[in-house]
């Protein structure tokens, strides 16, 4: 759609037959992956958001029966006339979940994007063995999520861990934590992770931004005399603000549907159970697939809305350049 | 069809007469625990060598909530990849749709099993799956470290609390830094609601919701049982056994650094195994009672079973390999390399058995007398009273709210679980 209307749009009085033939061509080329998302990623949303309608159940799917709103609302008046409240916006673990996500979502991808700029910077300055550096910090991102969920939560195990270990005989703490078993600490164990594991991520799309800002604005900074501090903030900051802020959304839309660290790290505790963890439970564990639906179809909502105030307000420029 | 079927039973033909031509490929999906995997495989290497098919293992986490989740979604698929599951006791209910019926294959068989766990993956007559293993959990404690100090196995909940107490401070003062009172399974999962069913049963506090379907939880007995428990915890518990499965406070206590232990008898064999800090230096009893009136020990009921896909293309050999594991050859083996508590009976009274495993001939009437968790009466609804029950006692353990709060709560919730009816 997108290609059709800006290379329609200049000549949209006197269309050509090139003109023609050229949009023809685009829509053939898009098609194919036009298609396979529509598979692969529409087919699925609109079955869920179907069955998110209906009171199906995993064991039998097909006598699915439509339902309406109930697994998201429903009111039953009772006889002495008080009135229940029940589905998912009545759920409490529900809005504990969508309060889980948010939180862990805005704590972690601030401290990415923080963490991510500065690796960014440090990379970007000239030294020996750059290259070596850049592909070593890729480590964390390039290992599987499982896999390093799994190695973390030994490390963090609060007999066997070598972070209790470490920290024991620095003399900082004075008895073994319990990082994933402890309420108070559940939360900071999965965002330790997730932060290890995405800043290289962040910090090589801040690269990419950072590379194309023209070394003589920083010359001519410094012959005026700047302050570095005052570069960063008036000069290096505004420039890179494009790429930062595509890298701030792909960070956002994968952290609030974050599922298999925490599936791994701390399953089913409430501290740390995101909107993800409580669709899947809902979904397989429990026998509610249209509830869990419904919960899948309400993320679905949230991530949306969220993108589209992110754009809008952060007027994101996805075209590149300015 | 017709030429479906004429071609199983010819190839089914084939393989009985012995011959490896026409072998079938079966795959079996198990998340046992220990040596659990390593002893299916030896025992599907004599099967390969009997009938010439090939068994591959799908080895799964051993969190049983983990692996329901994933069987539950293979088998709403229809996926064909797996034969034979091997199913919690707990699961008969929810997943017998899908299931096929053993009645008829194991009609020559059924009656050397124990008729009660027969009867409890028996689902509107079908039988659903067929008993491999049995489980009851026992109080394994340290006879070397007791000895020392001069105490006896604890009988009550309040005993096993001050002897932990005692023994894990005088040990810590002559230098064993790392030793704690007591582990068992407080992670929120399936196993704390075994755990915490045997606090609240053994303290009178009921079954949660009993046989008949009421729901039983919110009382004063079941509440203390649960602040008891909630008292361990940081001091004769780690404060990481809230995360804790079976592997877990395994790893604590084979390491030497555990007074007592609650867990399955698996534990027993490994615990003996030349690697092991604690090898000779243990024994078991059954878990205390609590205090109060209708106080008695008691034992959540385990177990795991096999059961044959609906949708397996080999269906005949899928039984053909459940009958082979459950056969008394096969119990006893597993008996032996796993101390799993056989289903068959006639194995208490083995002499092999006595000798290598001296836990299983004890074991039998503690299992005998195993509360079940409520999964018969609450049906396909029992995962989510499971999960709300876990929650409700993680909760209160971890100090989120008192027990008796916890427990109003999770009444209600249940309550309204329940609506008209399991």
């Amino acid at each position: 759609m997108a290609v059709a209307e800006t290379v329609a749009a200049p000549v949209a009085g006197m269309r050509s037959d090139l003109m023609r033939q050229r949009v023809r061509s685009a829509w053939v080329f898009l098609a194919p992956m036009l298609i396979v998302l529509a598979m692969v990623a529409g087919w699925p949303l609109v079955r869920s958001i179907y069955f998110s309608f209906t009171n199906a159940s995993l064991a039998n799917i097909d006598a699915a029966q439509w339902i309406g709103f109930e697994n998201y609302l429903s009111i039953t008046r009772l006889k002495s006339g008080k009135i229940l409240y029940d589905g998912l916006l009545a759920d409490p673990i529900w809005w504990r979940a969508v309060w889980n996500t948010v939180k862990f979502t805005i704590v972690s991808v601030t401290l990415e994007t923080i963490f991510g700029t500065i690796v960014a910077l440090v990379l970007n300055a000239e030294f020996r063995g750059r290259g070596i550096v850049r592909a070593a910090i890729l480590v964390p991102w390039a290992i599987p999520t499982v896999v390093s969920a799994k190695m973390w939560s030994w490390m963090l195990n609060d007999q066997f861990g070598i972070i209790n270990d470490v920290l024991m005989n620095l003399g900082i703490i004075s008895s073994k934590i319990a990082w994933t078993a402890n309420p108070d600490t559940a939360m900071f164990a999965v965002l330790l992770v997730d932060i290890w594991k995405t800043t290289p991520f962040m910090a090589l799309l801040i690269l990419a931004g950072l590379q194309m800002v023209p070394g003589d604005i920083y010359e001519a900074a410094r012959i005026d005399g700047v302050h570095p501090v005052k570069v960063f903030f008036k000069v290096t900051l505004p420039l890179i603000r494009p790429a930062l802020m595509v890298a701030v959304i792909f960070r956002m839309l994968d952290a609030l549907r974050i599922f298999d660290l925490i599936y791994v790290l701390t399953p089913n505790n409430s501290q740390t159970k995101t909107m993800s963890v409580y669709a899947r439970e809902n979904l397989f564990d429990f026998d509610k697939f249209a509830y869990g639906s419904a919960a899948a179809t309400f993320l679905f909502l949230i991530l949306a809305v969220i993108t589209v105030v992110y754009i809008v307000v952060g007027r994101v420029n996805f075209d590149g350049g300015r | 069809m017709k030429l479906r079927s004429a071609l199983m039973a010819f190839s089914a033909g084939i393989v009985l007469m012995g011959s490896a031509a026409n072998a079938a490929n079966l795959s079996i999906v198990s998340g046992d625990t220990g040596n659990g995997l390593a002893v299916l495989r030896e025992q599907l290497d004599i099967f390969e060598k009997n009938t010439g098919n090939k068994v591959t293992i799908v080895p799964m986490p051993s969190s049983t909530s983990d692996q329901f989740g994933q069987y539950k979604l293979w088998l709403a698929a229809g996926n064909s990849d797996i034969d034979v599951y091997q199913t919690d006791v707990i699961w008969a209910p929810q997943l017998s749709d899908q299931l096929l019926d053993l009645t008829d294959a194991t009609k020559d068989v059924v009656g050397a099993h124990f008729p009660s766990i027969i009867e409890s993956q028996t689902v509107n007559g079908k039988l659903v799956a067929l008993p491999i293993f049995t489980d009851a959990p026992a109080l394994y404690y340290r006879k070397d470290l007791l000895e020392k100090y001069g105490k006896q196995p604890p009988k009550t909940w309040d005993e096993l609390a001050a002897t932990a107490k005692e023994v894990q401070d005088k040990e810590r003062e002559a230098g064993s830094k790392d030793i704690w009172g007591f582990v068992w399974q407080g992670n929120s999962y399936e196993g704390l609601t075994c755990n915490a069913l045997e606090w609240v049963k053994s303290n009178g506090g009921g079954q949660i919701i009993e046989a008949d379907g009421e729901i039983s939880i919110n009382n004063p007995q079941a509440a203390a049982a649960l602040d008891r428990a909630k008292g361990w915890v940081n001091t004769i518990s780690p404060p990481g056994v809230l995360a804790y499965q079976e592997e877990e406070a395994r790893g604590v206590w084979q390491t030497g650094n555990a007074v007592f232990m609650r867990n399955w008898p698996y534990a027993y064999g490994l615990g003996n195994g030349a690697d092991s800090a604690v090898k000779d230096k243990f024994d078991v009893v059954p878990l205390p009672a609590g205090s109060g009136e209708g106080a008695k020990s008691a034992a959540t009921l385990g177990g795991w079973n096999l059961a044959v896909s609906k949708y397996s293309k080999n269906p005949k050999e899928a039984i053909e390999l459940v009958k082979f594991i459950a056969s008394p050859e096969m119990q006893k083996l597993k008996a032996l390399k796993a101390s799993n508590l056989p289903t068959i009976q006639a194995l208490y009274d083995d002499a092999d058995i006595a000798k290598g495993q001296p836990i299983i001939p004890r074991w039998k009437e503690v299992f005998q007398n195993a509360v079940p968790r409520p999964s018969a009466p609450t049906k396909v609804k029992y995962n989510e009273v499971s999960s709300n029950f876990w929650t409700a006692t993680h909760d209160t353990l971890s100090g989120n709210g008192s027990a008796a709060d916890n427990l109003e709560m999770l009444e209600a919730k249940l309550t309204k679980l329940k609506g008209a009816g399991w």
